[in-house]
């Protein structure tokens, strides 16, 4: 009653003693010792998850108290895996633990808010104007429009009401639709599986709209091209689990403790299990320390020492000996025993294509698309056309298997002519490993190396032709001596011969003794386990320009073991975390499919390069990177002169598209009195309609509006920062270097020049965030969003099998709304703002030539660009496909808020298999409510979040067992085969929202994917090629290590090879222009990603600044540290030509001589100081890198080299970088206010 | 008049608000009955500064508590001359002094020298050092009034008052009207501290652990009883 007079128990407080005295019972007062359980005491328990770049997708408790949330811990109740292997708890990092700080932080966004300069102008001319009318008077008038362009980045932002936010954003969207076009609209969003509705929030607002969503894994380059090049898969992997089932482990440049925290504990299992591991790591990181062994090339050189690793095995597991498992793996799972024409070019053998079917006379009996059937040799040594290869994927129906078939009849093939050979040939390969590089050692051997390859002579339609197979070419390229005498090849691994163990001595630094026994415990376990050997592979060899190389080098190795495709096997790429499991189901939602096909997608690396105006300043010339074989003369241009036929021919995407407001088009066929698709090839063929890709710094075709949400574009991922903030928003950057005009060198030749460069092509930039991040600052609406604990949604991973949640644990806080909410709101306002200028219109789109389409059938047997008059425009097949599609802008919000039409009419379906949809086009009216009246009248309703999760979890198969069995029904069609069983037992299941947040459930397996769910195996990616024998999605069926498309040949990536880090030349033109007395050093600029910050929380979380420095960061070696005169903490700027940034050195023994390491995406709001040499605050890890394309990222049309959003396409590499670190002399914290603009 | 509230008044004043507010911020702002140690900031200067604070205020209050309230008669009987009690307090209240001023000197540097123990303060947490030193300060002063009253005649009055204070006996301000105004200053100042007593970091004195001395038993096991 009260604490006083409860102490006053002097004479009744001990109530008796024990122990001798020792000890006392008292009975006093205990009321205080509520205060410890209160602490932890709380109202409920609501499960979430994290939905940063990291779908790590782990489950956890969120716990509120007084309506407050408070604190986080693991759940732990994941379903059981089966017997024999561990549990997937525990999941989750501190990351993740310290995540309820952002709710409640000082740097949460809790109302929206407008720049300054931007809202003044606009309540000046609503007073007398219409809303699109106030818009057009601003950005029409340069003066108005520059004083809040140019203040970006500044500060200056005021609170306003949601509804004066959405009208300003409907309106400057409804008059760039109605003046230059919906493509002039876009959005960039990453990782839809992260949280899907969210994401597919804004897509569908832009989807209806018309406007562009861009890609990210690309851009983030993440995505492995020699994925889709080797199986046409963007990206499939085991799950976690699975490394358990796995012999042998290697993990190269993939530090799974620190990256894949949750996961780590399957490694450590897998150690106990007995599981041998090696580690390729550059810097002694933390995975390091799991190895057996701990091996450290130089950074960027690993394709050399995979190179090695697979000479080793072709040597001793194929051709010294072979083993019948790898033997036969490789006959049926690979393209190895495909046929490839040798041409002889410029006095020498090479390699020219594969062998296709319409190359005989006859087409050995094929009459569906010859062309794209891939031949090679049976038993007996006659051509045949082997079941599974593309041309069998489209028009015909039941032989596109993997099936040891030919015409029906069963035909085993041949591996290799070697035995059966009409004559030796010497076939020569280029080597690029004797490249000039100031910071990578090469080795001097000629840059064309002849080999002895085993050939057949065969009679073609067009004569007499040399042949031999994959095989043989790879062993030749590999440099491995079969017999057959010549150069270049090595008895021993001892030569010094490419690609030897002790070739690669001198690039990599790795000891030959250290490679062989590697490459041997690696085959052997494979031998021993039927291809349980696998390679756990990250960012650190995806990062590079040549990344492919990488990839590619390792995948041969899994090939030639037999690893792909089965369990504790395979390919195990975590960088990205894609996977988006309920995809088919959450697609119609996200791009808007049910109201309209096709949706406007973008390639977002071509994108920014463009539109950021990167290209301007390019330094890498196309000739350093073509093959020595290659006629220099036929490739002439540069990268964005190469990335614009890519457009031109239908390859690559491209936004905007025509230089004419689609609007318009549309509208000027219908008076023309023809048809939309005639109208445009015809105004393209005549030069009336320009393509936007040929000029991008017109006016008429600069991007205008963007959105970001669910990204930290300019704080992180925004490759080439400064030229964004130059070129993008027109505000204060730091670019150091001259762009082509200036400095004189060779301009593009396709594309126009300006030498006035634009500055600030964007007109409004629109940021949904919960936090104030470095993005928020730079744009000029920042709307508040619902955290991961406030929303309902779902997330997946590529390292589990389950589906989860996110659950609003306490609704939005302040003004917080969620994104599904958002854009909702927008749609509303937007609906009725667009009367003014906009009403049902006709839009006409261009879509490139798609992959897992007939689209994917291009251009078979050579390049012809239209475009340069070598063929005629044609839609679909030389150049994209031309669509006309209906919006209705006043009607957005009723589309949006409806499950349209087309899902009953049309049906669903992804990767290349349709299904009808209606039941559950049903289903979701049923469970969501059918709108009562309007133009959506009688559809399903899609008013909450909840009611759009439902909807992807009703149509996707994953989670709707009924649709499973439809699906892979559907795909059974294609393959003549029955797969129906793998799903067959969950047909009557349904996965809802409220299911999975009781439990995350496992999903079902569905066609979408590679591998099962099954009670017998972990999902691994390949599973269903190798044991259901469904083919892969390439040109023969099997996986692809001969890339026969003209542009790879070009460029000499026919085979694998190593290539070294190209040379970006942002040293020189300024290391002796910026002195400031303080020693210099070079050094390889390395951004991988941190403990502290990503994944699952942001860099600006005190909670983990306090665990790490508080701020930006680099670390560096204690040689160079000591070279630059720098010690432990100093403050240091790193610059080249690109820009500079300031941080504080960590010297460390980690990291190796050479590179300097800064943690991806620290934030320029946390500790920040100004650099000495931009004078503006900071710069991001991204202020010193430029974008650089890589040509053969662009091809399309051609099997699995087809673009697919997200899925191929060209990628963002940044770690050829290099940087000048030195001591600052001076730490500016730049604190006196911006002046403020008139 | 203005001596007569000082100190025939105000010692009620000051008294009432030392017991009530103590009482009141203990019922009703249990989570605030702490020392606010800023130990866990910094355990630099706390050794010296502390140890030697705490030694030497302590001496000083409890010189200050037996030395005015305990009665004449006492010191009679026990044959304790004033002269001698003088002499007592002057040279173990002046040693003690020093150890309390060094140490008050060190908290007080620490406190305002080290930004996060700055950065943590409450403007009471620093008020509270100063009061103390200046209060010191007037006491080490009285040191030299006293030794030209060595025969102790100061020191009755000033027991005098204080006895009749905290015994309800009027006319307690009349036998302080004519002391040194060093020994004014020093009896307000002293007052005031009670005072502001419930409103600082000084409660912890009413919390000492002084019980853990004559503790019984070893462990201490609390029953289990609602109450």
């Amino acid at each position: 009653m009260s604490h006083f007079l409860d102490r006053l128990t002097f004479f009744k407080k001990y109530e008796g003693t024990f122990s001798d005295g020792h000890g006392v019972t008292t009975n006093e007062d205990r009321s205080w010792e509520n205060a410890y359980r209160q602490r932890w005491s709380h109202d409920k328990i609501v499960r979430s998850t994290h939905g940063v770049n990291c779908t790590g997708s782990c489950s956890w408790k969120i716990y509120v108290k007084g309506g407050i949330v408070t604190w986080e811990t693991q759940q732990t109740d994941y379903p059981r895996t089966r017997p024999g292997l561990p549990n997937h708890e525990p999941r989750g990092c501190a990351r993740g633990a310290s995540y309820s700080w952002y709710l409640y932080s000082a740097n949460r966004l809790k109302h929206p808010m407008i720049r300054g300069p931007l809202v003044r102008l606009w309540r000046e001319a609503r007073k007398t104007k219409s809303p699109v009318a106030a818009w057009a008077s601003i950005v029409e008038d340069a003066d108005k429009r520059k004083a809040y362009t140019s203040r970006r980045g500044l500060g200056g932002f005021i609170r306003v009401t949601w509804d004066e936010a959405n009208e300003i954003v409907a309106a400057a969207n409804a008059y760039t639709i109605k003046k230059y076009g919906p493509d002039r609209v876009a959005g960039f969003s990453p990782i839809p599986a992260m949280s899907m509705v969210s994401y597919a929030a804004g897509t569908r607002y832009l989807s209806l709209l018309g406007g562009v969503c861009l890609s990210f894994y690309d851009w983030y380059c993440d995505l492995p091209p020699a994925s889709p090049q080797t199986w046409g898969e963007q990206t499939d992997v085991p799950e976690s689990a699975d490394w358990y089932n796995a012999g042998f482990l290697l993990l190269w440049g993939s530090n799974v403790p620190q990256t894949r925290t949750p996961d780590a504990h399957f490694y450590t299992e897998a150690r106990y299990r007995g599981t041998k591991s090696v580690v390729i790591s550059p810097d002694y990181s933390e995975a390091a320390k799991f190895g057996d062994l701990w091996l450290h090339p130089k950074q960027g050189t690993d394709s050399a020492l995979a190179m090695a690793f697979g000479h080793v095995i072709l040597k001793e597991f194929h051709i010294d000996r072979q083993v019948t498992y790898f033997t036969d793996y490789c006959r049926r799972y690979s393209d190895m025993p495909f046929l490839v024409r040798l041409i002889e070019k410029n006095g020498r053998y090479v390699p020219e294509r594969l062998v296709r079917a319409s190359d005989f006379d006859g087409g050995l009996g094929e009459s569906n698309n010859p062309d794209w059937k891939t031949v090679a040799f049976d038993q007996s040594g006659a051509a045949v056309v082997p079941n599974g290869s593309i041309g069998f994927r489209w028009g015909e129906k039941g032989k596109w298997n993997l099936e040891e078939k030919a015409a029906g009849t069963d035909t085993p093939l041949t591996l290799s002519t070697i035995d059966s050979r009409d004559d030796v040939l010497p076939v020569a390969f280029p080597y690029f490993g004797g490249q000039h590089h100031d910071y990578f050692t090469g080795t001097d051997h000629d840059e064309v190396l002849p080999r002895h390859v085993p050939v057949r002579k065969i009679r073609l339609a067009d004569g007499e032709v040399y042949v031999t197979t994959v095989f043989d070419l790879l062993c030749a390229n590999y440099g491995v001596d079969r017999g057959l005498g010549g150069a270049n090849v090595a008895q021993s691994f001892d030569d010094d011969v490419p690609y030897t163990p002790a070739w690669q001595e001198r690039i990599t630094g790795v000891p030959r003794s250290q490679v062989i026994a590697t490459a041997r415990a690696f085959a052997k376990n494979a031998e021993k386990t039927n291809g349980k050997s696998m390679v756990i592979l990250g960012a650190g060899i995806n990062h590079w320009y040549h990344m492919d190389m990488n990839y590619r080098g390792i995948i041969n190795m899994l090939v030639m073991c037999g690893c792909v495709g089965q369990e504790g096997g395979g390919w195990s790429h975590y960088v990205g975390q894609e996977k988006l499991r309920p995809q088919t189901g959450w697609l119609p939602l996200a791009f808007a499919l049910d109201w309209a096909r096709p949706p406007r997608q973008m390639n977002a690396t071509s994108y920014w390069y463009a539109h950021s105006d990167q290209w301007r300043y390019e330094t890498l010339a196309v000739n350093e990177i073509l093959s020595p074989l290659a006629d220099k003369k036929e490739w002439s241009g540069s990268l964005i002169d190469f990335n614009v036929r890519a457009e031109r021919m239908g390859w690559l995407p491209s936004a905007p598209q025509l230089q004419t407001n689609p609007l318009e088009v549309a509208r000027a066929a219908e008076a023309a009195g023809k048809d939309a698709k005639d109208y445009v090839r015809d105004g393209l063929a005549s030069g009336d309609l320009k393509l936007s890709c040929l000029d991008p710094d017109n006016p008429a075709n600069w991007p205008r509006n963007l959105f970001v949400w669910r990204s930290n574009i300019l704080g992180s991922s925004g490759k080439g920062h400064e030229y964004f903030l130059k070129h993008l928003l027109g505000t204060t950057h730091g670019i150091q270097g001259k762009d082509l005009g200036e400095t004189g060198e060779q301009k593009p030749s396709d594309v126009v020049w300006h030498d006035q460069a634009p500055e600030g092509k964007l007109d409004l930039v629109v940021t949904l965030d919960f936090r104030m991040s470095t993005t928020c600052v730079y744009s000029d609406i920042v709307l508040p969003t619902a955290s991961w604990y406030e929303k309902n949604d779902l997330n997946t991973s590529d390292m589990h099998p389950f589906i989860h949640p996110l659950s609003a644990a306490v609704d939005p806080v302040w003004e917080s709304k969620s994104d599904w909410e958002i854009y909702k709101g927008l749609a509303k306002t937007f609906s009725a703002i667009a009367q003014e200028v906009l009403g049902k219109e006709k839009d006409v789109v261009l879509v490139p030539l798609q992959h897992d389409t007939p689209g994917e059938l291009g251009q078979a047997l050579g390049v012809k660009d239209w475009g340069r008059g070598e063929t005629e425009p044609l839609p679909g097949k030389t150049m994209a496909s031309i669509t006309v599609v209906e919006r209705d802008y006043p009607n957005v919000y009723a589309r949006f808020t409806a499950l349209g039409p087309l899902m009953t009419s049309i049906g669903n379906g992804g990767k290349g298999i349709a299904w009808k949809t209606e039941h559950e086009v049903d289903l979701i009216g049923k469970l969501n409510g059918i709108v009562g009246e309007g133009p959506a009248k009688g559809l399903p309703r899609i008013d909450t979040d909840i009611d759009a999760t439902e909807v992807i979890l009703s149509l996707a198969p994953e989670t709707n067992g009924e649709v499973a069995v439809r699906a892979w029904a559907a795909l059974g069609q294609a393959t003549g085969r029955d797969h129906t069983h793998l799903a067959a037992a969950k047909e009557d299941e349904k996965i809802r929202y409220r299911d999975i947040q009781a439990q995350p459930k496992k999903i079902i397996s569905s066609p979408t994917w590679s591998g099962i769910e099954s009670e017998k195996v972990c999902y691994n990616a390949g599973y269903t090629n190798v044991h259901e024998l469904i083919p892969w999605r390439t040109i023969t069926g099997r996986q692809q290590l001969f890339q026969d498309h003209p542009w790879m040949t070009a460029f000499g990536e026919q085979m694998v090879v190593y290539r070294p880090p190209i040379d970006t030349k942002t040293i020189k033109p300024i290391i002796d222009t910026k002195e400031n007395g303080h020693k210099q050093v070079v050094l390889n600029f390395i951004t991988p990603h941190q403990k502290w910050g990503i994944h699952s929380t942001y860099t600006d979380n005190l909670l983990m600044l306090t665990l790490s420095r508080g701020g930006p960061i680099v670390w560096m070696s204690e040689i160079d540290a000591r070279k630059a005169d720098i010690v432990d903490n100093d403050w240091i700027e790193a610059y080249n030509a690109n820009g500079a940034l300031v941080a504080r050195a960590v010297v460390s023994q980690r990291v190796p001589e050479g590179m300097v390491m800064m943690y991806h995406a620290q934030e320029k709001i946390v500790n920040m100081p100004g650099s000495e040499i931009t004078g503006t605050r900071g710069g991001i890890h991204n202020s010193v890198t430029r974008t650089v394309l890589k040509p053969t990222h662009m091809i399309g049309g051609y099997a699995q080299q087809s673009y697919g959003f997200n899925y191929y396409g060209t990628v963002g590499s940044n770690r050829d970088e290099f940087v000048i670190v030195r001591k600052l002399s001076k730490v500016d914290w730049m604190e006196e206010t911006a002046v403020e603009a008139v | 008049m203005i001596n007569t509230f000082f100190f025939g008044l105000y010692p009620y004043i000051c008294l009432t608000v030392f017991l009530v507010g103590s009482l009141y911020r203990f019922e009703r702002g249990q989570y605030t009955w702490r020392s606010q140690s800023s130990q866990l900031l910094r355990r630099g200067q706390l050794r010296w500064g502390s140890n030697l604070f705490h030694l030497g205020i302590l001496t000083i209050l409890g010189g200050h508590i037996v030395g005015l309230l305990t009665p004449v008669v006492v010191w009679e009987a026990l044959g304790i001359s004033h002269t001698f009690k003088q002499l007592m307090a002057m040279s173990v209240g002046g040693v003690a002094g020093v150890f309390c001023y060094i140490g008050l000197v060190l908290l007080l540097h620490r406190r305002l020298s080290d930004s996060r123990i700055r950065k943590t303060s409450s403007f009471g947490d620093i008020a509270v050092l100063f009061l103390l030193l200046v209060q010191l300060t007037l006491g080490l002063c009285t040191i030299a009034v006293s030794a030209q009253h060595l025969d102790g005649s100061e020191m009755v009055k000033l027991m005098n008052w204080a006895q009749h204070v905290v015994t309800f006996r009027g006319g307690a301000a009349d036998f302080v009207a004519d002391v040194s105004i060093v020994f004014k200053m020093h009896l307000v100042l002293g007052m005031s501290i009670f005072l502001v007593f419930p409103f600082t970091r000084f409660v912890h004195v009413w919390s000492a652990p002084i019980w853990y001395v004559g503790r019984q038993g070893y462990q201490i096991v609390r029953a289990r009883r609602s109450r």
